[in-house]
């Protein structure tokens, strides 16, 4: 009995931690509808600004309080300044852009911290007078942890004062209900913005840099709770701070007693229970309807156009690529390969969030369930390749369709999140089945047979395989499919009402999408030779994104050179650099800034005005 | 109009990929094949885990600069590395490898630390039938089960290091045993062999619980709790970095450690002693390196040689890295060409005088015979260190070559 109590009191102190992170990204997202991926950024920043001024002034209790608030304070002032210097010339742009922006600052900030503080785990000071434990019915139970348990409900009274008792407060809840609104009644929105994006960061580097005391610094802190925040913030409803208070602590109880359980959850358990939620409750557990869906594609010009010159102009391109074999090398090829092979990956992501308005976070789990397919055919069944590359669109297609209908019910972030739940099940499902996938340590020995093992006709062969999805998808694009597709994208109830069954044609668009996919997978994998479950991992997911991004999302040819470019890019400065994530960070950054509309937007824009 | 904007925006693509992708063959260099230097394609995951990859890097640098200021290899070639990051991904590690081959022209392949980055690069190697140096994979497979003629490994494989403390674990009064361990490959194997060897050598023992928390993402309090619930008499541990931290720390204040013996894996290793200073657990059985206290004449002269070179004491890494490029070095020599066939003959069998002592590459099963140090963690002058320890030669710990030659593939 005492046990449970205990391990009750572990989950309060989990969940404490979680919802000073998470509180800061809702709060956030609530008001300025941006997907904060920084955000786990200035929890480590927090962490480790706290760690060296705890190290110098932690000695007495007033010195370690005062290093964790300034710590906090420090990390909202950057986050007051991603705001001032980059989301602020974004709100113009489409929404996802500034998600795009924030994946830049990521990269930046994972440098920049590992020069500034080292590449060692830093273990800090323990909290002075709170270093010892307590005894609860016998069992030893830390004081610290204790404190963090008072904590997390003192910070959401202060965050509910302040949001329910000031003028500032008041404004804020007014902008999160209707920005526009907000804004023509004379409230700069700007300085709110920058103000929400100060007190999400701090809260941020609050919940870091009390972790000093309780575990080792380390890189790795931004991407462990970034995920794990996101969740929290959709299972409690978007921009509903007691119900991330209540999602953290239903995460931390389920954390604290799914191990006594099953101790080979941890891996996918979070995932499993925001599934759940999502499935059952389509704004999580206190989110309340939306009017306006958060991700609606802002289109001011008629996005995609079907052109009578482009044929020509995608043969020529195609018939320039078919002729590289004579000019490359061996690397160029299989770096060109690869491009054509994401190409098609992101042109297939492109047809969700393009055409769909469907965000999806998980898109790397049919990318990599097509290798998988592939992999598994040759190494359980001998197949032979064309078989096994007939067979990746196919099984990527059924566990698209499967997880499909359950994410269409949905809609913006908690579509994106679902899509990340799935994605992640299918992860956590190869990486633990040894005997089937191979678990963590993959399938190798997936080589193309002796006829398609020279690298130029591998290259011919995705060359050919990809174009003719590509056609496929744009055939897709502009048949009525596609336009009924479009119509649920910019007016749902609308295209309801002359009789388009809008979650079908989404449906439908998922599984095209998740086959065309598993198809790039296929092809990965045999250029590769080996797979691993990293191919769908979060990273993955994200990969993808920002490859559609990059490119931009109103031109069919978009996520082509989004793709091109960010695959080079990686590849190339990679080689180049140990700091080749400042540097894409810095690159991302910049185009974002310089082309809010992504590469070939911008190009268009020049042609359009030239 | 829209024509012309469509067609810009594909031509848009075009211009963005084709002139970039034609420049990256301009890029490579051609080395000449017999007299200029002997390049070593080497890839590992720097920016992944700059803690233990960059005095990695030092430590093959060293041994680099050491052969060339003899002199170089083969009548006067020096010996060239060029280093690659691999973004701590599989995919990207394979390509890297294409790109050292196909363009830099290298003779060898070298490095990983991930294992299935290893595995990766291995089944590439033996593809391309190109021999490669595995320095850092811990995972059996690489050796055993999906090993091949192209890859030799240096470092203990976790079978090795988990026998190696079993042979302590059986020596211990305790009967009731709890796992944790890191829910992936690594941890799964260790903890299976641990089980399997510890059984055979002590029927009597049980195991009581065992605890998954997933990689780097330890929820301290609840896994400590759940192994003190199991009342175990010892605890195996195979969690590392900033997870051991946690679990350390939280294990200390809930008292798990209390009258409890722990035998922990590779624990002992300045990589993950050091960042815990005065926090070092007490008392723990451990593989691990004691840089400091180790007086051979071979690992003093490496030592010092790091140590003058680099303003730094040498780790585990720098041991790592510093054998891994003596070991290419003297196959080079050995094989008198770079042939890559010969290599493989070379590397056959291969012995060389590590920092640890003479370490042999097996022609059976192409794992060296690098030990580990196995001793007992201690608080000295506010930092962890190991005391009571010996060196555990790897040959004393690996099956023989009738055995290995059954868990490898026929090639």
């Amino acid at each position: 009995m005492s046990f449970l109590l205990v391990q009750a009191l572990s989950g309060l102190a989990t969940a404490a931690t979680l919802f000073l992170v998470s509180s800061g990204l809702t709060i956030v997202f609530g008001v300025t509808r941006i997907v904060n991926f920084a955000h786990g950024s200035f929890y480590m920043l927090g962490a480790y600004l706290g760690w060296s001024l705890i190290e110098r002034f932690g000695t007495t209790p007033a010195g370690f309080w005062g290093s964790v608030a300034a710590a906090a304070l420090g990390a909202g002032a950057l986050g007051a300044a991603m705001e001032a210097g980059l989301l602020r010339r974004l709100y113009r742009s489409p929404e996802l852009f500034q998600l795009l922006g924030t994946f830049g600052v990521v990269l930046v900030l994972q440098d920049v911290t590992s020069w500034i503080w080292g590449a060692e785990d830093l273990l800090g000071r323990r909290a002075p007078g709170l270093k010892g434990s307590v005894d609860i019915l016998g069992q030893p139970f830390p004081l610290y942890d204790l404190m963090l348990i008072g904590l997390g409900p003192l910070v959401l009274g202060m965050l509910w004062l302040l949001f329910n008792r000031t003028r500032w407060g008041t404004l804020v809840r007014a902008a999160t209900q209707d920005r526009g609104m907000t804004a023509a009644l004379g409230v700069d929105p700007a300085r709110l913005f920058t103000g929400v994006l100060f007190l999400g960061s701090a809260l941020a580097g609050l919940g870091g840099a009390l972790q000093v005391p309780r575990e080792a610094v380390n890189l790795h802190m931004d991407m462990a709770i970034v995920v794990e925040a996101f969740v929290v913030v959709v299972v409690g409803g978007m921009g509903s701070l007691t119900g991330a208070f209540l999602a953290s602590l239903l995460i931390g109880q389920l954390q604290a007693f799914g191990i006594l359980i099953f101790p080979q959850i941890t891996l996918v358990l979070v995932f499993l229970f925001m599934a759940v939620v999502l499935v059952l409750r389509p704004h999580g557990l206190m989110g309340r309807a939306e009017e306006i869906p958060p991700t609606t594609a802002a289109s001011l010009a008629p996005p995609l156009s079907a052109g009578a010159g482009v044929g020509l102009w995608a043969a020529l391109l195609l018939a320039g690529l078919a002729l590289a074999p004579l000019a490359a090398g061996d690397y160029a090829l299989i770096v060109l390969t690869e491009m054509i092979i994401l190409a098609l990956m992101a042109a297939s992501l492109h047809l969700l969030i393009g055409l769909g308005g469907l965000v999806s976070f998980g898109h790397a789990a049919w990318f990599g369930l097509g290798a998988y397919g592939a992999a598994l055919l040759v190494k359980h069944l001998g197949a032979p390749m064309p078989l096994a590359l007939a067979a990746a669109p196919l099984v990527a297609g059924v566990g698209a369709l499967v997880a499909g209908w359950f994410c269409v019910r949905r809609s913006g972030l908690y579509f994106a999140m679902l899509t990340l739940a799935f994605a992640q099940i299918v992860w956590s499902v190869t990486f633990q089945w040894y005997g089937f996938t191979g678990g963590d340590n993959g399938i190798v020995g997936v080589w193309p047979p002796p006829w398609a093992a020279g690298k130029a006709v591998y290259y011919w062969l995705t060359l050919a395989l990809c174009a003719g999805a590509l056609a496929l998808l744009r055939r897709a694009a502009f048949a009525p499919f596609g336009y009924a597709l479009r119509a649920g994208r910019d007016s749902a109830l609308r295209a309801e009402s002359v009789g388009i069954d809008v979650r079908r044609h989404q449906w439908f668009a998922f599984a095209l999408a998740g086959s065309a996919a598993g198809l790039a997978g296929g092809l990965y994998a045999f250029s590769k030779g080996s797979v691993f479950p990293t191919l769908m991992a979060v990273p993955a997911s994200v990969d993808a994104l920002v490859m559609v991004l990059m490119g931009g999302l109103q031109t069919v040819s978009g996520p082509l050179a989004g793709a091109a470019a960010f695959h080079l890019l990686e590849a190339e400065v990679m080689r180049v650099t140990d700091w080749w994530r400042l540097a894409l960070g810095l690159v991302i950054v910049a185009l974002v800034l310089l082309f809010p509309k992504g590469i070939v937007g911008f190009l268009a824009d020049l042609r359009r005005r030239g | 109009m829209m024509n012309r904007r469509q067609t810009l925006s594909l031509l848009g693509a075009a211009a963005l990929a084709a002139p970039l992708a034609a420049a990256v063959p301009a890029l490579a260099q051609t080395a000449p094949a017999q007299t200029g230097p002997i390049r070593v394609g080497e890839i590992n995951s720097y920016t992944g885990l700059p803690a233990f990859t960059i005095p990695y890097r030092q430590g093959w640098q060293l041994a680099v600069e050491q052969v060339n200021a003899k002199g170089g290899l083969l009548g006067g070639r020096k010996l060239e590395v060029i280093s690659r990051d691999d973004a701590g991904k599989p995919d990207d590690a394979v390509r890297v490898a294409q790109e050292l081959l196909s363009n830099e022209k290298v003779e060898l392949l070298a490095g990983t630390y991930f294992s299935h980055i290893g595995l990766a690069v291995a089944d590439f190697a033996a593809r391309n039938k190109i021999p490669f140096v595995a320095a850092e994979p811990l995972t059996d497979a690489i050796t055993w089960s999906k090993g091949n003629r192209y890859t030799f490994r240096l470092r203990p494989s976790t079978y090795m290091q988990a026998s190696m403390l079993v042979e302590e674990a059986a020596k211990l009064p305790a009967k009731r045993w709890a796992t944790v361990s890191p829910n992936y490959e690594y941890g799964q194997s260790a903890v299976t062999w641990f089980k399997q060897l510890l059984k055979e050598k002590r029927p009597d023992v049980e195991f009581v619980a065992e605890q998954w928390p997933a990689q780097g993402k330890l929820e301290a309090g609840p896994t400590v709790q759940a192994l003190a619930a199991s009342s175990p008499d010892a605890i195996f541990n195979v969690t590392f970095g900033a997870d051991l931290a946690k679990l350390v720390r939280e294990g200390e204040g809930r008292g798990l450690f209390k009258n409890r013996s722990v035998v922990s894996l590779l624990t002992g290793e300045p990589e993950y002693l050091d960042p815990m200073k005065d926090e070092a657990p007490e008392g723990w059985i451990v593989t691990g390196y004691p840089q400091e206290q180790i007086d051979t004449p071979e690992h003093k002269a490496f030592r010092d040689a790091y140590t003058a070179r680099f303003k730094e004491a040498p780790r585990q890494g720098s041991v790592v890295g510093y054998a891994t490029l003596t070991a290419i070095a003297a196959a080079v020599e050995k094989a008198g060409s770079t042939d890559p066939e010969k290599l493989v003959e070379a590397l056959s069998g291969l012995s060389i005088s590590s920092p640890f002592g003479p370490v042999v590459f097996r022609a059976s099963d192409h794992q060296a015979t690098m030990g580990a140090y196995v001793g007992t963690t201690t608080v000295k002058d506010g930092r962890g260190a190991m005391k009571d320890w010996r060196y555990a030669d790897g040959a004393a710990y690996l099956p023989s070559d009738e055995a290995v030659r059954a868990l490898r593939p026929a090639n």
